[in-house]
């Protein structure tokens, strides 16, 4: 008998999370905030989903209902990666170590 | 265009460099090169989704002005931000990432054929039942967290919002979901879709409104978790890899960052679900032993006095400090101290402030070195061998009462153990209590100094008789 893929995509989601419970034990409690921000970036991947959305609407007009949603969808999304990779990378910037303060 | 067997490695791959990020945050010195590998991650999955349609129509044209216009605003909000209102940042980005998801279950949902997961009215029963949980759950992300935004930001109030039936309506609304989907999936009606939305929108604001403003730590990592899994929900009825290892991710994440913040209170995570912390009216009985007890206050002079003659100090940064945006005097006034030799470190309760680790991205801010910033299980033992605490905007975090008073609503929560230091300065605007509305005792000590001030204000003035 065949497996549903849907098992395999189970495995690896249940395998992943066995990964970030691993992986976010191991953060240091001083980078907390910056890890809230990366993962809410990262988590924006969900703009493949409207990605996929609006070019399905092959006609000219994107205001056709289901593109329209993968548009917003994007706009949301674009907001989040540029918004959370930036401002995460703004926050690393400031962690420095005393000796490259004193120089 | 490339093959989908091609496209679900390069998707396995971007899961990968997803993984590597958060691994990067492990210390300092990686946590750089990591957030460059989430970036590479990033754009190999949007990469790979164009290529893997390969549908170059004039829609694409529309679909970068919309990802640059997005991306602009996001860029703007993040170099404008000051890092004192990072929680309302998280908050915000949350609920974008919620209604993102719930867009893409709508598009999935009128326009199936797109997303090979049948024709509309004709929807496989499983991409059904994952697209509705995907959509219901970004849709309490969405709703929550503009509710956590709204009460970060002061627009709404802190104080929890507490009526008849709460709970029980929760649950009737959250069964109602429920009903809802498997209905769903019989009917495969439009309005049902509509309905489940609208209802799981609901659950999102009344499930927020009654937590109170010093449980926001709690509220931000589980709204944090809900986004993962409102991304996994959506990357099962997209098919797609990378999204469902990073939705499990940031799901994970978001529920460790929680636990880590109940413990660090002492609370359950279901009591702090049902709310109502905070709202206590036990300050009645406390307020006559205010009159009673003595409490001692000092000046600037006093506290810059006792400094200079310690030979060693340690900071307890609280959210009081971020209100008073007071971190760069404090630098100042650290390094005034240091130029005395005197030995100082800074010491961080988990949830001091209102977003994990909130403190210490303040003081990185401030160009405190972070390897002089200590959180409370390395640093606890060393009070009683230092001469002066000098807590600034922390208060609860600091009580004594939860070693000793088993009645206290805080007792059992693991604090500071400043009482030890020979001394303690204590800067505050008034005796009040903190969010836990319950009364600090360290203030009416014989070794505490109270400097009743703007913690800003206050830090200035010290700097300026260390001069002298």
């Amino acid at each position: 008998m065949e497996i549903d893929p849907f098992i395999f995509r189970l495995s690896i989601f249940i395998l992943s999370i066995f990964i970030g419970y691993y992986v976010v034990w191991s953060v240091t409690p001083s980078l907390h905030t910056p890890l809230m921000s990366v993962t809410n970036a990262i988590s924006s991947v969900i703009i493949v989903g409207a990605i996929i959305a609006a070019l399905a609407g092959s006609s000219d007009n994107i205001f056709e209902i289901s593109s329209f949603f993968g548009f917003l969808a994007i706009i949301l999304a674009a907001v989040n990666i540029f918004g959370g990779f930036l401002v995460t990378q703004r926050m690393l910037q400031m962690y420095k170590k005393k000796k490259n303060i004193k120089k | 265009m490339i093959s989908a067997n091609l496209s679900a490695i390069f998707y396995l791959i971007s899961g990968i460099l997803f993984i590597l990020a958060l691994r990067g945050l492990s210390s300092p010195d990686t946590s750089r090169q990591g957030n460059y590998f989430g970036i590479a991650g990033m754009i190999i999955a949007i990469a790979v989704t164009f290529l893997s349609i390969g549908n170059f129509s004039t829609s694409i044209v529309y679909i970068f002005l919309f990802l640059i216009i997005g991306g602009a605003i996001g860029a703007f909000i993040a170099f404008k931000i000051p890092m004192t209102a990072m929680p309302e940042l998280v908050a915000g980005f949350h609920s974008l990432v919620g209604l993102a998801a719930v867009f893409v279950a709508i598009a999935a949902f009128l326009n199936p054929q797109a997303f090979n997961l049948g024709l509309i009215g004709d929807i496989k029963l499983a991409s059904l039942i994952e697209m509705s949980i995907g959509a219901a759950v970004g849709a309490i992300t969405f709703s929550g967290s503009i509710i956590a935004f709204l009460k970060l930001r002061g627009i709404m109030s802190g104080s929890p919002i507490i009526f008849m039936g709460q709970h029980y309506l929760n649950l009737i609304l959250g069964i109602t979901i429920f009903v809802l989907i498997f209905y769903l999936c019989k009917s495969q009606s439009n309005s049902l879709f509509w309905t489940i939305i609208i209802v799981s929108f609901l659950i999102g604001i009344l499930l927020i409104i009654p937590i109170g403003g010093a449980d926001m730590p709690v509220v931000i990592s589980m709204l944090n978790s809900y986004s993962g899994w409102a991304a996994a929900g959506i990357g099962f009825t997209l098919e797609n890899t990378a999204l469902i290892i990073t939705g499990a991710l940031v799901g994970s994440s978001g529920a460790i960052l929680s636990y880590i913040m109940c413990k660090a209170m002492n609370r359950s995570f279901v009591s702090v679900i049902l709310g109502g912390f905070g709202a206590d009216n036990s300050s009645e009985d406390k307020k006559d032993k205010k009159d009673q007890k003595p409490v001692k206050s000092g000046n600037a002079e006093d506290a810059a006095f006792l400094m200079k003659n310690a030979s060693s100090v340690i900071i307890v940064p609280g959210y009081g400090m971020a209100v008073a945006q007071a971190q760069h005097a404090l630098r100042e006034m650290v390094d005034k101290l240091k130029k005395n030799d005197i030995k100082v470190t800074y010491a961080i309760h988990p949830v001091a402030g209102r977003m994990p680790g909130h403190m210490n991205v303040l003081l990185a801010e401030a160009n405190v070195p972070y390897d002089e910033v200590f959180e409370l299980e390395d640093i606890n033992n060393d009070f009683a061998n230092t001469d002066v605490a000098f807590v600034i905007g922390a208060n609860d975090v600091t009580n004594p009462v939860a070693k000793t008073d088993p009645k206290s609503p805080i007792f059992g929560m693991p604090v500071l153990d400043v009482e030890k230091c020979k001394s303690v300065l204590f800067v505050k605007r008034s005796l009040s209590s903190g969010y836990a509305g319950v009364d600090n005792e360290l203030f009416y000590r014989d070794n505490t100094l109270m400097l009743f001030a703007d913690a800003k204000k206050m830090t200035e003035e010290i700097v300026k008789h260390l001069e002298d």
